[in-house]
């Protein structure tokens, strides 16, 4: 990775009206790093990208990318910039490969180097085989891969990426990050903003929290989970519990913070494992819940972030899956 | 600008064949005009000769103007011209192409209606007049049709606010009686509508003259002054969509 900053962001500001979406954003990413943007729904991550990428005119601040004013120069960062947004919003009625030639011919790819480039990508993403096939036919997890191959086809140093796996099944998405991989090993910066907090963990050399339209925390995923290192994490699988039952936990608990992790079990955060223990283990047997596990945790990036937030990482990605589906 | 053309050519390509065969551009563009057309021929076959600018000029606006609501507010709605925004596009040149796929659509649709009526009718049409006049015709249709459903979200709502002009249109711009036959009090109406320019403007390239007395190029100038009334709005209204 070299020491030069790509994307320099300078005090990016967004209003709706009266609504502070994006609240005076400032953060650097070096050339061919991976660079996360973690956040809950509505924290700003979507109208940063689109900001960054010149569909949206900041109300205030600015950009540096590829060393050209974001304000000025929008055209000439579009040339050199791919992005994947949010929504696969290809073209229904043309085919997989048709839709990478229209972006390639969009961006003044040479006409001998268009169907070439578009049958490698389809090659690299393993949709090959369905290059003549509509859009609209496609899977949603194929619709998802075409996009972001559509957002590589002029070869960007720089590459957005939003939401890259949201929605797609295990196979899909093990695939997917295992491509970001190979895009990093080329030496092309990715700027991604993803819930998944293991994606991020796992693909980013550093990670920006961000909430309500502040970045509240930026470091890489060692960093960031040093900040709940010093203190003691539990988890705790319960037999019989169910999701109402622990969020009793939640209310309850004093000088303990609790995560629930799903219907049957709950990460307890505090000072000391044994304080932890004994205020769980006395609730857990008020309630009648019969205890299956008791452990000792690392600390994760999921924990960083619900130090960092005070949200659960597991809430924020079911709700980001519901809004998704209603979306559908 | 070179780039800009290139876009602007390749969305236009791509608009063609994704849209051009789409239902609202079927029903409104091409069969709704081919009705209409037909319906005054067989009531009257003998003076229908005189009505053919009026249907040529008619055409143009309903096929340009159903193509604008496909292409545009249709993209719109399923996100797709965000999509166009991504690549080295502005939202001018998005805007223009979008404008130049309806004006191609009109185009083709007006040929074939004109080819078709010279053919049975036997006109003889004064061809470098008739393109001067159907081309700004076209910009003037396609324009309005752009700044009207760049206002709206779904392409039903599109057709419906664009028949609110096309019809008064047909009925009072010479299309189907001459404007000195209207009442008194929608004549000054008339002459705030382009189809006026348009069907006088063919009137003169088919027959030699035309019922509102204007000169053809000026007719021409007031056509592109209707364009450019409507390209500006709707261009700006189109960049704050994405805001």
């Amino acid at each position: 990775m070299l020491n030069e900053n790509v994307i320099e962001v300078e005090g990016l500001t967004k209003y709706y009206g009266d609504v502070l979406a994006v609240d005076h954003l400032s953060f650097s990413i070096k050339k061919g790093e991976t660079f996360g943007f973690l956040g809950p729904n509505g924290a700003g991550k979507t109208t940063t990208i689109r900001m960054l990428t010149g569909i949206s005119k900041p109300s205030e601040g600015t950009a540096n990318i590829i060393g050209y004013d974001l304000l000025e120069h929008s055209l000439e960062i579009k040339r050199r910039i791919g992005v994947a947004p949010e929504e696969s919003n290809l073209y229904d009625d043309l085919t997989a490969i048709d839709n990478l030639i229209f972006m390639a011919q969009l961006y003044g790819v040479p006409r001998k180097e268009r169907v070439k480039r578009a049958e490698e990508l389809l090659k690299m993403f393993n949709l090959y085989e369905k290059r003549n096939t509509l859009f609209r036919k496609l899977s949603k997890g194929m619709k998802r891969i075409t996009t972001v191959a559509a957002a590589l086809v002029h070869r960007p140093e720089i590459v957005f990426l939003d939401e890259p796996t949201a929605g797609l099944d295990v196979v899909a998405a093990r695939g997917l990050r295992s491509l970001l991989r190979r895009l990093r090993d080329l030496g092309v910066t990715i700027f991604l903003t993803t819930h998944y907090l293991e994606e991020a963990d796992t693909l980013c050399d550093r990670v920006a929290i961000i909430v309500k339209g502040k970045i509240v925390k930026i470091g890489t995923p060692e960093e960031l989970k040093r900040v709940v290192s010093k203190g003691t994490i539990v988890e705790f699988i319960f037999k019989n519990g169910n999701e109402e039952i622990l969020r009793k936990f939640e209310k309850e608990i004093e000088g303990v913070k609790i995560a629930i992790m799903n219907g049957n079990s709950i990460r307890a955060y505090g000072e000391e494992t044994g304080d932890i223990c004994k205020k769980v283990l006395g609730m857990a047997e008020n309630l009648g819940l019969k205890v299956e596990s008791v452990k000792s945790i690392t600390p994760t990036l999921e924990d960083a972030f619900l130090e960092l937030t005070g949200l659960s990482p597991v809430v924020m990605a079911m709700e980001k899956e519901g809004r998704k589906k209603v979306e559908e | 600008m070179k780039n800009s053309l290139r876009c602007i050519f390749y969305i236009i390509l791509k608009d063609m064949r994704t849209y051009y065969l789409k239902p609202p551009a079927l029903s409104w563009g091409i069969l709704f005009p081919i009705v209409w057309t037909l319906a005054f021929y067989l009531r009257h076959p003998q003076g229908f000769v005189q009505l053919v600018p009026g249907m040529i000029a008619m055409t143009s606006l309903f096929s340009t103007t159903a193509a604008e609501a496909v292409v545009l507010t249709f993209e719109l709605r399923v996100g797709s011209l965000e999509r166009l925004l991504l690549a080295p596009v502005t939202p001018g040149t998005i805007f223009l192409s979008k404008l130049f796929g309806g004006f191609l659509f009109g185009f083709l649709m007006s040929i074939v209606v004109t080819l078709g009526s010279a053919a049975v009718l036997g006109l003889h049409l004064n061809i470098p007049l008739y393109l001067s006049s159907l081309i700004p015709s076209l910009l003037a249709f396609a324009s309005l049709g752009a700044f009207l459903c760049v206002t709206v979200k779904e392409v039903f709502e599109a057709q419906t606010l664009l028949n609110i002009p096309r019809f008064i249109m047909i009925f009072v711009s010479g299309v189907i009686t001459p404007i000195s036959s209207l009442p008194y009090y929608l004549r000054p109406l008339a002459y705030l509508m382009p189809l006026t320019y348009s069907v006088d403007g063919i009137r003169y390239s088919t027959f030699g003259k035309g019922f509102i007395g204007l000169n053809f190029w000026l007719e021409i100038l007031i056509l592109l002054a209707f364009s450019f009334l409507f390209i500006i709005p709707g261009r700006i209204m189109l960049s704050r969509k994405f805001e």
